[in-house]
């Protein structure tokens, strides 16, 4: 009765064991993403700046949704990519976009390896204060070292060589950094889904759900916290020189409040780990964002505001957990994401 | 005579100026079934925490199979055999049962550190999950969350994810506490179906629940050993008796 293979029918075990599969409507955003480069070639700088947001977000979410990081700083590590991208080629010392994007990755990882390893000892209201000194730290720094950083005006201008040596980046039209931009998403995607669905995803969602107990089943938690923290630092560098070479130009804003503020809120508005949640949420506030600036131009943000109170109410689960209550609702059987 | 599996010596807790407890001198033995009792705040879940290591003594040693451990994290303690449950429930609310104790069989095989292969292709942990959870009687509950359970199936669960660490020692703090009593019977069959082979320390209030499964028993009053002896030993002694027993009957 009890033989492996009656195991491995278990319901339960084998909805474990397929958790992973890609479902069909997965393929949903890739196919949208590919729709507004043809259909909207006029807002592919808009277009740009949603997914370097939604890859953003992601990053955040394997923090704070999956192992309940609680951080208000993110933006430092945005920040140290963008300027390592920005710097390397303003300074004529690295400018080629990809390998810029390693060394951007690889100087952020190290700050959240750095920082990590302070803060990650601290855990709720402690924790977050020291998240947000971490970005103001590294901002005031970009801000004083003007010989390198450019200061309060930034670096303007960078050169970027085309990609591969034939694709140009043309800040006017620009398309290239929009397919490029998408491509880079998409393996870092693929890459934080693996690594969520993993045994080590799944240890980080223990360490959420909870801290005490991860401890007594013999988790070495703070060294978890710390990887995790390095890799989402690290995805968020990638976004962040992303920024910087499709932008063609480096500034505080990538270091701010406003920027880590901005990317926690899309995340709770679309649901936090979620893994979609990302997508959705950078859709929804830039798309709203947008059009309430256009039509609303002195109080847009009231807008937002309101949304937020409405899901921070009603919805704590983001707009993707409306959508997992409906199906609850209804009753279509679906394991969690 | 053996070494025990766990030992503490002279061990002591201060909290500032509190004694939680002091001057213990405890064994284990593989295959005992001991048991550990005493009034509200005789420091019986403080000693639980310093035999794991979540409180590290003020003073004396602790021993695991007489080699020093009083320094060694709560973690690697697990990892050495030592796995408790909890006197509240400490379980993973969000995630489904068969989550839960994979969580722990994961982390015992080393499954878990693991970025770039889905949880769901290792199936030699989720089989051997499944095949705890059958022993448990919980297989039928695999696919629900946690916070869906009855509080009984959930002190299981709780004891499920302490079972799946295959434990040489085992430590229960009160594992039937908060159960209705028509459903306390599940706990107490799975205890008593444990391996033989594990050293099993049972904190509990029900007289009954101890009476019956423990071969010997320590008192504890004031963070300190008040007796020890045998089952019978301990039901005739009438200073336990005037301390504690007594005060359980007259309520």
């Amino acid at each position: 009765m009890s033989a492996p293979t009656s195991a491995h029918e278990h319901p339960a075990a084998r909805a474990l064991a397929g958790r992973h599969r890609i479902r069909l409507w997965e393929i949903i955003p890739w196919l949208l993403a590919i729709a507004f480069y043809f259909a909207f070639p006029r807002y592919l700088g808009f277009g740009t700046e949603l997914l370097v947001t939604i890859l953003f977000a992601i990053s955040l979410d394997l923090a704070l949704g999956y192992a309940g990081i609680v951080t208000l700083g993110h933006a430092a590590f945005f920040g140290a990519g963008a300027y390592t991208a920005g710097m390397l080629a303003f300074h004529h010392i690295w400018s080629e976009p990809i390998t810029g994007l390693i060394a951007a990755a690889v100087v952020a990882g190290a700050v959240g390896l750095g920082s990590g390893l302070v803060l990650l000892r601290t855990t709720g209201l402690t924790l977050l204060m020291l998240t947000l000194c971490t970005m103001a730290l590294l901002e005031e720094a970009a801000n004083l070292g003007g010989h390198y950083t450019g200061g309060f005006d930034g670096l303007p201008g960078i050169d970027i060589p085309p990609l591969f040596g034939m694709f140009e980046f043309n800040p006017l039209y620009p398309r290239v950094q929009y397919l490029y931009v998408l491509g880079v998403l998409f393996v870092c995607f693929v890459f934080v889904r693996t690594l969520v669905y993993s045994p080590f995803g799944q240890s980080l969602t223990g360490i959420r759900e909870n801290t005490l107990r991860m401890h007594a089943v013999g988790a070495p938690v703070r060294v978890r916290l710390i990887v995790c923290y390095t890799i989402s630092a690290a995805i968020a560098g990638v976004a962040g020189a992303l920024w910087a070479q499709s932008n063609a130009y480096v500034n505080l804003s990538t270091l701010g409040l406003d920027r880590a503020a901005t990317v926690l809120i899309i995340l709770v508005l679309g649901g936090y780990g979620r893994l979609y949640g990302a997508f959705v949420g950078a859709v929804a506030y830039m798309a709203l964002s947008h059009f309430l600036s256009k039509y609303f131009p002195t109080a847009w943000q009231l807008g937002l505001g309101l949304l937020l109170v409405v899901i921070a109410l009603f919805a704590r689960n983001g707009i993707l957990g409306i959508f997992e209550t409906l199906q609850r609702r209804i009753g279509i059987k679906r394991p969690s994401p | 005579m053996t070494t025990p599996l766990i030992e503490t010596r002279n061990v002591g807790k201060n909290f500032g100026a509190l004694r939680a407890s002091h001057d213990i001198n405890f064994q284990l033995e593989a295959g005992a079934r001991h048991a550990l009792i005493g009034p509200n705040g005789a420091g019986k879940t403080t000693f639980i925490n310093l035999l794991t290591g979540v409180l590290a003594p003020s003073t004396g040693q602790v021993l695991f199979k007489g080699t020093d451990i009083t320094n060694v994290a709560q973690a690697e303690r697990v990892k050495l055999g030592i796995a408790r449950t909890f006197q509240i429930n400490r379980l993973f609310r969000g995630l489904t049962v068969l989550e839960n104790v994979y969580m722990a069989i994961s982390e015992r095989v080393g499954a878990a550190p693991f970025m770039l292969r889905p949880a769901g292709k290792r199936r030699d942990v989720i089989d051997e999950s499944i095949e705890l959870l059958e022993t448990l009687k919980l297989a039928d509950y695999a696919h629900l969350r946690v916070s869906e359970l009855p509080y009984g199936r959930q002190r299981l669960v709780e004891l499920a994810i302490t079972l799946g660490l295959k434990p040489e020692v085992l430590l229960l703090d009160e594992p039937a506490a908060g159960v209705p009593s028509a459903e306390s019977h599940i706990i107490l069959d799975a205890v008593a179906a444990l391996p033989k082979s594990i050293g099993v320390l049972i904190i509990d209030h029900d007289m009954d629940l101890v009476f019956r499964f423990a071969q010997y028993i320590t008192v504890l009053v004031r963070g300190a050993i008040f007796a020890q002896g045998t089952p019978k030993e301990i039901g005739a002694n009438a200073d336990v008796r005037a301390v504690y027993l007594g005060q359980a009957t007259h309520g």
